[in-house]
């Protein structure tokens, strides 16, 4: 079952001036994680605004739950969680004082309210900070505490905005094990992110969009295979380089590139490891030493670059 | 009865806020004890009042209404600190009343009038402000003034929900504040004004709402241009139209605001 439908989203911003979607469809099946690769401004946010009832879409139409998001957003809103790109919870307030609080807005009572809090706070380690003021906390620590606020009733679907933008990589990796738990758990996930490694490691499904449309749409593997397939990067002695190039250049049937700085040989092959096998052989039998080989499947970074033209720029917003 | 639920969460969510951090609550009592001090001793020597008890009897009722609309720039700023940190997002995603969140902020505000007001006239009563209508009338001059302060606190929220940067909010809310209490009865006759700025200091809201705790504390208004005209004969009448004007535009215009309100 689709959990989350997305049709022909067209939303503009400024009288029309600024398109942030432009026709984007989507959809998000049961128990499943689908991530939404994009640059900044590529429409990831205007996406998740809508889906969790924030703004209302120019044209188009969307469902969460088989609800419909413009018809019933109220019904919607029982139905999801949504963590953003800034931590949104009262800074001035405990991690305890803003769960029971959200709880509270919820309709459990305050005893449930309680309860809940006290154990959402154990399940992502922040006992020991929970009578602490949120802004004495780490980048970390706020986005769990965040994270927390959106699973007060365990919603259906759960709207993660770039979760883990601005965080140190130890802060991510803790994210991400979190994640992970909660993917184990059965939700049903839908992320956005501008990190390529992000969407590989913790999305069953991938769709990249650019300036509001989905340019690609796929498993990570699928998109790497999209891209091409593997290449062989070989690393060989300066004097090496004439014959090394020839034999990679011979045996993969296209042009091998050079890395001149890194010494490095590379081109695609489609044979994997016998290409491989091969190049060693001829290699040897030249007589020359490889400093360094290996076959590497294209990265979700060479996948955007080949989509879009351009690199993914990946800035770090903090506000 | 969620909604009202809703907004007693979110009204017990700034008490928690000051219990937090408390200075908050003594910097914005202290500032207006200050005004009383500064007014009463810098001017209340060169103001001929003509009334007895002298200028403090005066100077209280529009300290006490400046007190209430400089208020305003607190709604406004605390509203546009959570736009700005996203909170305004997550409350709208929850499952409660749209309104909960402006509403509970409103019923905040007067909340933290009450301590305002209570440790003023606390301090207004040491520098020699002594009302003379009895108990009754001035309770209810202190709920007037109490109204008067929930109403504008609608005016603030709008600011809070309109402004792009929370640090224009501070500055949007004085340019709103500020002429209004100064060009008024607040802290010299307006006797003494130019004879078109009369007509405005006399109909300015701030005016008859100062005239109107004048008479609860009994205490004579004097009017110059406008005296005999609506406002300074009914200045509780006219102050009441006033809130509910300031209302009537401003709830149904912040409650579609906050519906539509994105960071």
């Amino acid at each position: 079952m689709k959990t989350v439908i997305a049709e022909n989203l067209v939303k503009t911003y400024n009288k029309g001036k600024v398109k942030a979607l432009d026709g984007l469809s989507l959809d998000v099946e049961e128990g499943t994680v689908l991530s939404v690769l994009g640059p900044n401004g590529a429409g990831k946010t205007t996406t998740v605004r809508i889906l969790a009832t924030l703004l209302a879409p120019d044209s188009g139409r969307a469902s969460v739950g088989g609800i419909d998001v413009i018809a019933h957003p109220e019904k919607v809103r029982e139905v999801i969680g949504l963590s953003g790109q800034y931590a949104a919870v009262d800074e001035t307030l405990t991690g305890w004082d803003n769960l029971v609080m959200f709880g509270r807005l919820y309709h459990l009572n305050k005893n449930a309210a309680i309860k809940r809090a006290e154990d959402l706070l154990e399940q992502f380690s922040l006992t020991e900070s929970a009578k602490r003021p949120i802004k004495t906390y780490s980048g970390g620590m706020r986005r769990r505490l965040d994270l927390a606020a959106s699973l007060i009733v365990k919603p259906k679907v759960l709207f993660l905005d770039e979760p883990t933008t601005g965080l140190d990589p130890r802060g991510r990796q803790e994210m991400w094990g979190v994640i992970e738990e909660l993917v184990k758990g059965g939700v049903t996930l839908l992320l956005t992110t501008q990190y390529l490694e992000e969407a590989d490691q913790l999305a069953d499904d991938i769709i990249v969009i650019d300036h509001g449309k989905v340019i690609a749409h796929g498993t990570s593997d699928a998109l790497k295979k999209e891209v091409g397939g593997e290449r062989l990067e070989v690393v060989v002695e300066q004097s090496s380089i004439p014959k090394t190039l020839e034999i990679v250049s011979r045996v993969s049937g296209n042009q091998a590139t050079l890395d001149e700085g890194l010494r490095r040989i590379s081109a695609p092959v489609s044979t994997g490891s016998m290409a491989l096998m091969e190049v060693l052989r001829s290699m040897d039998s030249e007589g020359i030493h490889a400093l360094d080989v290996g076959l590497k499947r294209p990265s979700l970074d060479d996948v955007f670059m080949s989509l879009t033209g351009h690199a993914a720029e990946v800035e770090e917003v903090t506000k | 009865m969620n909604a009202i639920k809703d907004s007693l969460v979110i009204t017990k969510r700034q008490l928690l806020q000051l219990a937090r951090v408390p200075e908050v609550l003594i910097f914005s009592t202290i500032q207006p004890v200050m005004f009383v001090l500064l007014f009463r001793y810098v001017f209340g020597g060169s103001i001929e009042t003509g009334q007895p008890g002298g200028y403090v009897q005066l100077l209280m009722p529009g300290i006490f209404v400046q007190t209430v609309a400089f208020t305003l720039a607190a709604t406004a700023s605390g509203l546009a600190e959570d736009m700005k940190k996203g909170l305004i997002d997550r409350f709208r995603s929850l499952p409660i009343s749209r309104s909960a969140l402006i509403v509970g902020r409103t019923l905040g505000d007067s909340l933290l009038n009450i301590v305002v007001l209570a440790v003023m006239g606390m301090a207004g009563y040491l520098v020699g402000w002594r009302p003379t209508s009895g108990l009754l009338k001035v309770a209810l001059a202190f709920l007037f003034l109490l109204f008067f302060g929930y109403a504008l606190s609608w005016v603030g929220i709008y600011i809070g929900l309109s402004a792009r940067d929370a640090r224009v909010v501070q500055n949007v809310s004085f340019l709103v504040t500020f002429p209004l209490t100064f060009l008024s009865n607040a802290f010299a006759p307006t006797t003494g004004m130019p004879r078109p700025l009369q007509y405005v200091a006399e109909w300015n809201p701030v005016s008859t709402m100062v005239a109107a705790c004048r008479q609860l504390f009994g205490l004579e208004n004097q009017f110059g241009a406008t005296a005999g005209s609506f406002p300074s004969e009914n200045p509780l009448t006219m102050s009441f139209i006033y809130m509910g004007l300031i209302m009537i535009v401003f709830v149904p215009m912040s409650v579609k605001k906050y519906k539509n309100a994105s960071n």
